[in-house]
């Protein structure tokens, strides 16, 4: 017997198991009760003092203990947590020994306040130079900080934690990571590398000096009262993203591995796309050529056109620049589909989990097919008459849905797409 | 163990067509490559005395990211990648022509987070000088940062300048995770295009070592090296490593694509590996590379070996052990002429071992242990190695188009 494959010859990639946290919750049957339910999980920020900020809310994850609290044992926890829930669904290896390499999407690991804070406590002086700093820094007082704030930390944690095999690969693409997350699991399984990959994306990164940078770039959303109405995907009140936290993991097989163990397959990644955006460092291309080329490359990739595909799980920031271009890209691929295909933004309920978003959303696209209904678009008030999708407005809707679309699209012209269907074509 | 290897899993040959250095001893090929002739190294153990670091050699920015507003976009690491970058592309011929960049795969290792040092100290001083408000923070920090300092300290943004200053558009991914990040942006390229899922593809790193805060960051660990530069191989009783500067990058191509655009290779890649040993036992990491070594397929009896060996210890001393049992090989350490790059390093191999074997010999030792030997006759193979300071191993084989 041949091994089952795609239309172009390659292993065919299924998801075996998936975990997820988000400021909705703990797991996939909470985040999903909640989501479909047109819960928002954006609320006020009390990890820090919000006086002098524009923008005070946040959708954080409260509920995962971190003492002292630092953005990278945050990611570092929710990846714990997601992985756990991803493997014990698949049923995959053994305790700390799972079949295959480690993708990790998270943000760029670095020093925090705490621990500057902490640094000039030690020195004691009323004037603090980088020279002092460097100067306490060593005589093994600070060894774990060196071990925490490298860039591979996570991964390595996680390599060890559950046993990956090989080196794992720790990358940023911005808002594209959880996806690229998925789209080097995917090229691994294909190429026959591997059988399997845990493909894991995180993001812990509500602090102030992450809030404040993001709120520099006036990309946040400033309408803290009520904090849950805050984010806005393709109304014509948006104003912005609202930063969160949370965490997705999905285990990758290839078809073949999954049905010889007897796996339950929970759905198939039959598409990635990516391609890359020159124009500018925050702001897309006004023609929206890498978008619709992304999204193109990713239905070429899955040997599909358009018309199969019969949800989308938007990007949709609520950034007045990204939902435009989010049109702009989806109507020019779609034509007047666009109009009807039910298009939903799953960062109106759990707000822009930055590094995490393209896998949290992936799951929440097959969970989506498993359950045949799509989550809403909250606060959806005043449509944008220059935005005329179907965003399943304010409430979940039952639907056939045999395949859906994820978008992620990023700063520094990332873009990558996702086609997801329920069973291999 | 991860690898690519093109011999076992595809057909397609992946050649080197393309090299970007810009470093502490210079700028281009033969600046480089004249140094190492020369045995120079370029050493500031003054500006932050104690530690030593190797000061990035002045270029003219303007020539690879012509636009003013691009280079303040950018810190300086941004920027000595930004213009590595766009020397592998001259190196390639593949400089402005749109067709090839627009579809061209790009894998950055990257590190960031360079710190505006004037903002942080304000900060800390006033802090200690006592009776701020809760808020103080939020309020220093929303008047003091530039708003478009977080692009540049953002990892994915080296890769997000090197697309907006010389369009390479085709992907864009940026591996983190200090040495090995680089070993891995090279094994996922090489793997893409023997495989046939690309036909071109930069990849590479850059460092600004002339910088406190990521000092600090190594001080931590008790890494950096202090008071006095010496080979690598002689800081046995005075571990650490020299921070460098540099920005490395390769232009990866298949044979197939490069010959139908009538480019000169420099020399072939033909396989990296990579592995994450638990380091919690005396051993592993030589254990590690041992088994990486026996991944690539090393037929010279007359290999060179060309290693990012940083000079931190337990791995140094590791990777010497691992060498000493393939003795007769002539070893160059990089971490001597060009400091600790971080990402950079592994690039810089793959750099040096294709410009060795396109110019047709080994550059000379320095090392005053005699741990490297000459090497007279023109390399065929060379392996390069990086061994993470902390974590991650990594090799590759360049070897002579035959």
């Amino acid at each position: 017997m041949t091994a089952p494959r795609d239309k172009f010859g390659r292993p065919i990639v299924v998801v075996t198991g998936m975990g997820v946290v988000t400021s909705l919750g703990a797991g996939k049957t909470d985040n999903w009760k909640k989501l479909t339910g047109g819960e928002s999980g954006i609320r006020t920020i009390s990890r820090f003092p919000i006086d002098g900020l524009r923008t005070t809310m946040a959708g954080t994850v409260d509920f995962v203990p971190v003492e002292p609290f630092s953005s990278t044992d945050l990611s570092e926890r929710l990846a714990d947590l997601a992985a756990e829930e991803a493997i014990a669904q698949a049923r995959i290896g053994n305790t700390g020994d799972f079949p295959g390499p480690l993708f990790l999407a998270n943000a760029p690991i670095e020093l925090e306040w705490p621990q500057r804070d902490e640094i000039a406590r030690v020195i004691g002086k009323s004037e603090i130079t980088y020279s002092d700093m460097l100067r306490v820094s060593g005589g093994g007082k600070f060894t774990p900080w060196h071990r925490r704030f490298l860039f591979g930390s996570v991964s390595d944690h996680l390599a060890e934690r559950f046993g990956t095999k090989g080196s794992p690969i720790s990358l940023s693409t911005a808002c594209a990571s959880g996806a690229t997350a998925i789209q080097l699991g995917v090229e691994a399984i294909r190429r026959g590398e591997t059988d399997a990959a845990l493909c894991v994306a995180t993001e812990g990164s509500v602090n102030p000096e992450a809030l404040i940078r993001f709120s520099l770039l006036s990309a946040l959303s400033t309408q803290n009262n009520p904090p849950q109405a805050a984010s806005k995907p393709f109304s014509k009140n948006r104003d912005g993203f609202v930063m969160a936290e949370g965490a997705g993991a999905l285990v990758l097989e290839s078809y073949e591995a999954a049905t010889a163990r007897g796996a339950k397959i929970l759905g198939v990644i039959a598409g990635c796309g990516e391609l890359t955006d020159s124009f500018h460092r925050t702001r897309s291309s006004p023609d929206g050529k890498p978008i619709i080329g992304c999204v193109r490359k990713a239905l070429a990739d899955a040997g599909m056109e358009p018309e199969q595909i019969d949800h989308i799980n938007a990007h949709g920031t609520a950034t007045p620049e990204n939902d435009k271009m989010e049109y702009i890209g989806i109507s020019t691929v779609f034509g007047e589909r666009a109009k009807q295909i039910p298009i939903s933004s799953n960062k109106s309920m759990v707000g822009h989990t930055i590094s995490a978003a393209g896998a949290v959303e992936a799951i929440f696209s097959i969970l989506t097919l498993e359950h045949q209904r799509i989550p809403p678009t909250i606060n959806y008030e005043v449509p944008d008459p220059a935005i005329p999708f179907d965003v399943v407005p304010n409430k979940a809707r039952d639907a056939k849905v045999t395949a859906v679309m994820s978008n992620s699209f990023g700063f520094g012209g990332q873009n990558a797409s996702l086609i997801l269907t329920r069973e291999p074509a | 163990m991860t690898e690519s290897n093109s011999a076992k899993s595809g057909p397609a040959e992946v050649w080197i067509t393309g090299i970007g250095l810009a470093t502490s001893l210079g700028e281009g090929l033969d600046a480089n490559w004249q140094a190492l002739q020369e045995r120079r190294v370029n050493v500031d153990e003054r500006t932050f005395a104690p530690y030593v670091v190797h000061p990035f050699a002045p270029v003219n920015f303007d020539s690879q990211i012509p636009k003013k507003g691009d280079q303040r976009q950018m810190e300086a690491w941004q920027r000595i990648g930004t213009y590595a970058a766009g020397l592998a592309l001259d190196s390639a011929g593949v400089k402005g022509n749109k067709e090839i960049l627009s579809r061209m795969d790009m894998i950055v290792a990257a590190g960031g987070g360079e710190r505006d040092l004037a903002v942080d100290e304000g900060i800390l001083t006033a802090q200690a000088k006592g009776n701020v408000a809760p808020n103080f923070l939020n309020e220093r920090l929303m008047g003091d940062l530039r708003p478009t300092l977080f692009l540049a300290q953002l990892s994915n943004l080296l890769a997000g300048n090197i697309a907006i200053v010389h369009g390479v558009t085709g992907t864009s991914r940026t591996f983190m995770g200090e040495e090995t990040a680089a070993v891995d942006a090279a094994r996922i390229a090489l793997a893409r295009i023997v495989d046939g899922q690309s036909d071109i593809a930069l990849i590479g790193g850059a460092q600004n070592g002339e910088r406190k805060d990521l000092l600090v960051l190594y001080e931590f660990g008790g890494f950096n090296l202090k008071e006095q530069f010496a080979p690598i191989w002689t800081r046995t009783g005075h571990p650490g490593f020299a921070l460098g500067s540099a920005g490395a990058f390769v232009v990866l191509e298949s044979k197939a694509h490069a010959q139908a655009r009538g480019a000169r290779p420099f020399a072939r890649l033909t396989g990296v590996v990579g592995d994450h040993a638990r380091r919690k036992e005396p051993g592993q990491i030589t254990h590690s590379l041992e088994a990486l070594w026996s991944k690539l397929n090393v037929t010279s009896d007359k290999v060179a070996v060309i290693t990012g060996a940083t000079g931190a210890e337990p791995a140094t001393s590791e990777e010497r052990a691992f060498l000493a049992a393939h003795s007769g090989h002539a070893i160059r350490a990089t971490g001597t002429a060009f400091g600790h790059t971080m990402e950079a390093q592994f690039p810089i191999g793959l750099a040096l071992a294709a410009l060795s074997i396109s110019r047709g010999t080994l550059f000379p030792p320095n090392d005053s242990s005699g741990f490297e030997i000459e090497m007279s006759t023109p390399p065929t193979q060379i392996v390069v190695v990086g061994t993470g300071h902390w974590r991650g191993e990594g090799m590759a084989l360049v070897e002579a188009i035959s």
